[in-house]
């Protein structure tokens, strides 16, 4: 348990009167890719933004258990959402960045949370952001067009930028690619590999073979129960679960 | 004889329902074969050809009769007397012995027989009437039924006819638009040829009165609009200076801070103020606030009138609030919720997401709201007439009498005026004015929405 950042526990979630996790429990490793599949609806999303408490925005959801990122409860009310937020960066299914300059999206978050202090130093952030976004080459020349008028992967490898930019520990990526074209796809599990070796990753998807290529642990959740966890070389050799077997030999989902 | 018209065409168009759909049902039974549409289709394609020749003879009459008979009557009458009258007063008093007989004591013998003219006209027009309207019927039911056979398309007809209806409908509107304009530009035009065009846009005294004798002695008129188009951008200012704040902050509590509840029940509440009937805001300028207005600028020093621009202005722009703050909230909502999750995502708390994020994205948005709001409020008349006084002071102290161009349009016209004299045309001429800038400011205003709405979807 030495090196686990984040530890959930027992955690229930509803919207409403429908309940849509149940009892999850779930030890994620530092500096490790960890990916989240299983079929639509299975909750994996839900979980995901547990645990930058995005589903704070839903009016109607409840979470309860526990969930720590080292060591810390941040299933509270005294839990500080803004601090959680800024260590925990998210990339999000549709990219999304700000209708504004390509230099403003990355500059954003330096900004708000007063990184900087001088011109000099934002520069800095941003290009260097870019650049472990390995998006700088290409936009190095226009950095004050407007982020909407990158092309999809180069968008979603921008709000990666964003998101590195004020230096977070977590990285959660919720289905980063399904909006992509196989080349960006390529482009960002690459990305992702390399991020590994600064950031611990959470990622959802619903390819496979997406999951077998950047992850190093696997979590099959089906209907809002994990059902099965563990090294994705054994997951997708060897499942314990025959429901994880059926899964990712596509007999359903 | 118009209502009891009205009771034969529907009694026309009912039977020819009947008609038309027992007759398909027979033609097809006959052929043995199954009519291409369902029978009610057919009973409104007889339908449709009573009802719409009817329809136009009904309205023919209506408009051209009385307008026929006068000009025959008067004819005959001219040829009798051979003496000038004038005709309005004359067809009146026939037409008050034509329909009370009481009236003919004392009338010359040329206008009783003229009244009884008048009355057995009208007789025949009525008989010719009621016969045209049987008649046109029964034609268009006779055209009707001679296509309702099974292999005919009644339904894709029908849609055709219904189509034309539409086009018929939108285009009333339009027509009457393109008449309100056409009708503002020859009046101005008249208003133009006696005051030039430069000494109303440009010169600054309003003085529109005319010696009503030949030969008296008060005053040329003089028609220089500038002061009362800077009375409407005092009191538009000053609106816009209550309502925009006000409208933006509402705006924003309601679409980022309240809860859903409390927003499905404070937004009907706030359009409700735009409901309110404009005089009622102008009486509550006049009573409540203007006094309020006045006792404030004197305990401050300044010499208020009883009616100001700040009254007017202050109360108009609690008129415009709900405009301002449900046009924005609809611009804020609409800004993608993946905007708010990624700056919220970055750990931007949510007073940075709403200046930063939401605000820059939704400006378009808001300044089109802004900017109708505005036409709005130049284009508002009953409060300033109440509230804001008729002196057309060249100022830009608000605690001051002013005047804008739509008090001036009222005060242009109320009287016993005929339309041909500088002051009741200079109606037309601020008139046209006010709509040149309420159009370009709403085309523009609709133009700055449309391309933002353009940008997220």
């Amino acid at each position: 348990m030495s090196n686990s950042k984040i530890l959930a526990n027992g955690v229930d979630v509803y919207y409403g009167s429908k309940q849509a996790l149940f009892g999850i429990s779930m030890d994620i490793k530092e500096k490790e890719v960890t990916a989240l599949i299983g079929p639509s609806g299975c909750g994996k999303s839900t979980f995901l933004r547990c645990i930058n408490r995005m589903n704070d925005l839903i009016e109607i959801c409840k979470v309860s258990g526990s969930i720590k990122v080292d060591n810390e409860e941040i299933i509270s009310e005294k839990t500080d959402v803004v601090s959680l937020r800024s260590k925990i960066g998210m990339v999000f299914q549709k990219p999304n960045p700000f209708p504004k300059s390509i230099f403003d999206n990355v500059a954003y978050g330096p900004t708000i949370h007063g990184l900087v202090d001088s011109k000099n130093d934002l520069e800095e952030i941003v290009h260097s952001s870019l650049k472990k976004a390995g998006l700088f080459d290409e936009v190095k020349d226009r950095l004050n067009e407007p982020g909407t008028s990158l092309s999809g992967g180069q968008q979603q490898r921008l709000c990666i930028a964003r998101a590195i930019a004020v230096n977070p520990e977590i990285i959660l990526m919720d289905e980063p690619c399904s909006a992509l074209d196989p080349i960006a796809t390529a482009i960002i599990e690459e990305l992702i590999d390399d991020l590994r070796l600064n950031y611990t990753i959470i990622i959802v998807t619903h390819s496979m073979q997406q999951a077998a290529r950047v992850s190093q642990k696997t979590c099959f959740f089906h209907l809002g129960e994990l059902i099965e966890t563990g090294e994705t070389n054994k997951i997708f050799t060897n499942p314990d679960n025959t429901k994880t077997q059926d899964y990712i030999t596509g007999r359903f989902g | 004889m118009f209502f009891w018209s009205l009771v034969l065409i529907a009694v026309g168009i009912f039977s020819s329902f009947i008609y038309g759909r027992s007759r398909i049902k027979l033609n097809s039974k006959k052929q043995g074969t199954k009519s291409k549409s369902l029978p009610n289709y057919y009973a409104q394609y007889v339908l449709m050809w009573c009802l719409f020749p009817a329809l136009i003879v009904y309205f023919s009459w209506a408009i051209f009769q009385e307008q026929i008979i006068q000009n025959i009557v008067i004819s005959n009458f001219e040829f009798i007397e051979g003496a000038v009258y004038n005709e309005g007063l004359l067809l009146a008093e026939i037409r008050n012995v034509a329909n009370n007989p009481s009236f003919a004591d004392g009338k010359s013998i040329e206008i009783i027989n003229a009244a009884s003219h008048y009355s057995s006209l009208r007789q025949i027009s009525q008989i010719s009437f009621y016969t045209s309207i049987i008649i046109i019927m029964l034609l268009g039911a006779l055209y009707a039924s001679q296509k309702l056979k099974p292999e005919f398309h009644a339904q894709h007809t029908i849609e055709k006819y219904i189509q034309y209806i539409l086009i018929f409908c939108s285009s009333v509107a339009i027509f009457t638009t393109i008449g309100i304009v056409f009708s503002l530009i020859f009046e101005s035009l008249r208003f133009f040829a006696e005051v030039s065009i430069f000494e109303f846009l440009f010169s600054t005294e309003w003085y529109p009165f005319i010696p009503i004798r030949e030969g008296q002695t008060a005053a040329e008129g003089s028609f220089g609009a500038v002061p009362i188009f800077a009375g409407t951008f005092l009191v538009m200012v000053v609106a816009m200076c209550v309502a925009a704040p006000l409208g933006l902050l509402t705006a924003i509590y309601l679409a980022e801070y309240a809860s859903p509840r409390v927003r499905k029940t404070v937004k009907p509440l706030l359009e409700i103020l735009a409901g309110i009937p404009t005089i009622v805001y102008g009486f509550f300028a006049f009573v409540s606030v203007a006094p309020f207005v006045k006792a404030f600028g004197q305990s401050i020093g300044i010499d208020a009138s009883p009616t100001s621009a700040l009254a007017a202005g202050m109360v108009m722009g609690v008129m415009i609030i709900p405009f301002i703050s449900s046009l924005s909230d609809d611009v804020i909502n609409s800004v993608p919720q993946s905007l708010r999750e990624a700056s919220l995502g970055i750990g931007a708390n949510k007073a940075e997401t709403i200046k930063k994020v939401i605000l820059p994205a939704a400006l378009p948005g808001i300044v089109g709201a802004f900017l109708l709001a505005i036409s709005r409020a130049i284009g508002e008349t009953m409060i300033v007439v109440v509230a804001a006084g008729t002196a057309p002071n060249l100022t830009g102290n608000p605690f001051e009498n002013v005047t804008t161009v739509t008090v001036q349009i009222v005060v242009a016209l109320i009287g016993d005026q005929e339309f041909d004299n500088p002051r009741t045309l200079s109606a037309f001429a601020l008139g046209l004015v006010l709509f040149v800038i309420t159009l370009f400011l709403n085309i523009i205003a609709l133009q700055i929405v449309k391309r933002y709405r353009e940008r997220y979807e």
